[in-house]
């Protein structure tokens, strides 16, 4: 039987797989799918709450952060594209010119 | 209707300031002219319906607005028309008309723009004058009394690239402030005291209370508001404004330093009589004032070499006549002798005006003389008002005068009467002096480079020479006194609008006409002095002045009364201002408060960018590590 904790315990999981790979990895559409993983954990949980609770809101939500997603990997490649021309790189630390 | 007769010099003035630059010398002259003739006309028809109306009757009261409306506090922008701001009205419209005519040509020298800004300035006096003296409540009479304020320091100093006459309008403006503080001192507490600041509610308010014994509120209060009229009419203490004031253009002195703005201090009392009869003690200090005003400033006028500062001082001391009318109840002769005293007061200035254009610009006493053939309507003019302000008989100044004195002499001042009898012997011989050393004796070479031209007054400034020739002769005739056969008219006019009932001594025939002998007999024997000193043997006025060197030198400095101020008041300002304000307070404490403020911050920032390290992921993680501790806090809490 699969209960709502079984969902909770993979989103977290999924969670911390996001959260690692955008500390751990250097290039930056890693990064960015790392995001994706974070984001598609938070849905999985709006799901999961949604169903133990009856409820279709947990759904829409999703349909919502699915479509904010969509628009960010947009830009975020988009983003990552002109950086990489100006730069020659994918690497977060070596676009470190807006300090101090 | 009321409106209408501040309104329209208010219009001239906008369209003069509007359109003042591209309008020729005729237009702008043209405009403001019309302006204040008609708001002449409009404040004869008032009047006359004024007049039509039955004696206890005669109030006409105009609310243009609501203006302030707060609390207890309840003021509109209220017009009243009663027989005192008649008598007030007719004379700012008609020898404001009269000056306005005659500075058509003696301005004609300036240029277009400075002709326009010149007869702005004029209409925008009249029409705050105008709001002044129709002004229902304290409120609206102060924005008048400021707004004329505003239009003398902007005349003073009309020729402003000259630096003593910006000077002149500085020192005016800033010694009126001092006294405009104590009036508005004087009229919050009116409001504390009654509730009110409309004149006739107060009027009504204070009837119903006996007179001060002693020192009291009311006292005070009236005391705050004379020290308004000190400031605004040129009395000890704040009388050096008004000889420097001369700096400004003559129809301007005429108008306002002669006529009109100088006399809305003896207009503020007689308006708020019933006030000031119930405080004593005050009336009592304004008599005093005024008399010793009136003695020092004609003491000063007899030495004097410029002659429009020896009218200057001729109108401090007539001011100080009326001051001492007001003190000693005299309400009416007051007024009386303010009315006259426009007309002979704004002749001599417009006469000297004269004498200035033909001369080119020459104001010295000592470069003038013989001028009686070359200048014959001037000098005709002149001899008419210099005679009626000495008080010779039969003339407006000697009614009016002789009214002063002889209900300073009923009211047992015997003192100050005599005071008054003595200013009125200076009146007469500092008046025949200038009369003897323009008019008489022979031409002195004059200092000013350009050839002089001699000329007569010009047209229009020959108009307004003669029309106030005439009112000086026959203004007097409202105000006949019983004893010679006349019914007193303007007093009885005037009665209502003081609210107290006037004292009509009936019985003192005879001491009024010995005093009436007397007071001519005085202003003869002056015009004899003058004659003699300064035609028959004018060596003897230099030997005068040698024998008395000191007292000579005292008054011709004054009596040092600039030195005292500058020295006691100005310097210690002075002083402290850059002393102590500057270089401590301001330079230490408030610019010391505002770096350290900016020091501060940046200090801090400078530790806190380090913070700002450019790495993303640096970000990242001081985003998660916070959301963690956020987090963790309300979970183990």
């Amino acid at each position: 039987m699969v209960t709502l904790n079984h969902y909770l315990v993979l989103s977290a999981i999924l969670f911390a797989i996001g959260t690692a790979g955008v500390f751990v990895r250097r290039n930056l559409i890693t990064i960015l799918l790392s995001i994706e993983i974070m984001l598609n954990a938070v849905n999985l949980t709006f799901v999961a709450f949604g169903r133990a609770m009856g409820s279709a809101d947990g759904q829409i939500i999703v349909f919502f952060v699915m479509t904010v997603a969509a628009a960010e990997a947009a830009v975020g490649l988009a983003i990552v594209i002109s950086l990489f021309r100006h730069r020659e790189s994918l690497n977060p630390d070596s676009f470190t010119a807006l300090k101090w | 209707m009321l409106l209408l007769i501040a309104l329209l010099p208010f219009v001239g003035f906008l369209v003069n300031v509007g359109f003042g630059r591209r309008m020729s010398k005729a237009v702008s002259g043209g405009v403001a002219c019309g302006a204040i003739i008609a708001s002449f006309l409009v404040s004869s028809v008032a009047v006359w319906r004024l007049v039509a109306q039955a004696p206890e009757e005669r109030v006409f009261t105009q609310q243009v607005f609501s203006w302030i409306a707060s609390g207890d506090l309840n003021v509109g922008f209220t017009l009243r028309l009663d027989p005192l701001s008649a008598v007030m009205i007719l004379v700012v419209t008609g020898i404001g008309s009269l000056i306005h005519i005659y500075s058509t040509a003696y301005m004609d020298q300036e240029r277009d723009s400075e002709y326009a800004r010149y007869f702005s300035y004029l209409n925008l006096f009249a029409a705050f004058m105008l709001v002044l003296v129709l002004g229902a409540n304290f409120v609206v009479m102060f924005v008048g009394w400021e707004g004329v304020g505003l239009c003398s320091y902007l005349l003073i100093g009309f020729w402003y690239e000259k630096k003593s006459a910006s000077d002149a309008g500085k020192k005016a403006f800033i010694v009126n402030r001092i006294g405009d503080f104590g009036f508005i001192l004087g009229i919050f507490l009116a409001f504390v005291r009654f509730g009110t600041l409309d004149f006739q509610e107060i009027a009504r308010a204070v009837s119903g209370i006996a007179p001060e014994s002693a020192f009291g509120v009311l006292s005070l209060m009236t005391l705050l508001l004379f020290v308004g009229a000190t400031g605004k009419s040129a009395q000890i203490p704040l009388f050096v404004w008004l000889p420097d004031a001369m700096e400004g253009p003559t129809p301007v002195s005429a108008l306002i330093h002669a006529a009109t703005m100088v006399t809305a201090g003896v207009y503020m009392i007689g308006r708020n009589a019933a006030l000031f009869s119930h405080a004593p003690e005050t009336l009592t200090i304004v008599a005093i004032v005024g008399a010793a005003t009136a003695l020092m400033a004609g003491t000063i006028g007899l030495v004097q070499t410029d002659i429009k500062r020896v009218l200057a001082y001729s109108t401090v001391s007539q001011l100080g006549y009326m001051f001492l009318a007001m003190g000693v109840g005299a309400f009416a002769a007051g007024i009386f002798h303010l009315y006259t005293h426009a007309f002979f007061k704004a002749l001599l200035f417009l006469g000297s005006g004269a004498v200035i254009h033909a001369l080119g610009g020459e104001q010295d006493l000592r470069r003038m003389g013989g001028l009686r053939r070359e200048l014959p309507m001037t000098y005709w003019t002149f001899v008419v008002g210099a005679l009626a302000i000495a008080g010779v008989p039969g003339l407006a100044g000697f009614f009016s005068k002789d009214e002063i004195l002889f209900r300073t002499f009923a009211g047992g001042h015997v003192v100050l009467w005599t005071i008054g009898l003595l200013t009125s012997l200076l009146t007469a011989i500092y008046m025949f002096r200038i009369v003897f050393l323009t008019f008489y004796g022979e031409r002195r070479e004059a200092s000013t480079e350009h050839p002089v031209h001699l000329h007569d007054a010009p047209r229009p400034m020959a108009w307004a020479l003669v029309a106030l020739a005439i009112g000086s002769v026959l203004a007097g005739y409202v105000g006949v006194p019983a004893i010679l056969g006349g019914g007193d008219r303007l007093a009885h006019f005037l009665e209502p609008s003081f609210h107290i009932e006037m004292a009509h001594e009936g019985g003192a025939g005879s001491t009024e006409l010995a005093l009436m002998i007397l007071s001519s007999a005085i202003a003869i024997a002056g015009i004899g002095i003058a004659s003699y000193f300064f035609l028959r043997n004018t060596r003897a006025a230099q030997a005068m002045a040698d024998r008395f060197a000191g007292v000579y030198r005292v008054l011709s400095n004054k009596y040092y009364v600039d030195e005292i101020y500058d020295a006691a008041i100005v310097q210690p300002i002075r002083i402290v201002s850059e002393q102590g304000l500057w270089k401590i307070v301001d330079a230490r404490v408030i610019d010391g408060l505002v770096n350290g403020a900016g020091r501060l911050v940046e200090v801090s920032s400078a530790t806190l960018r380090r913070v700002q390290t450019g790495s993303v992921r640096a970000y990242a993680a001081s985003l998660f590590f916070g959301v963690v501790a956020i987090l963790g806090y309300y979970l183990w809490r």
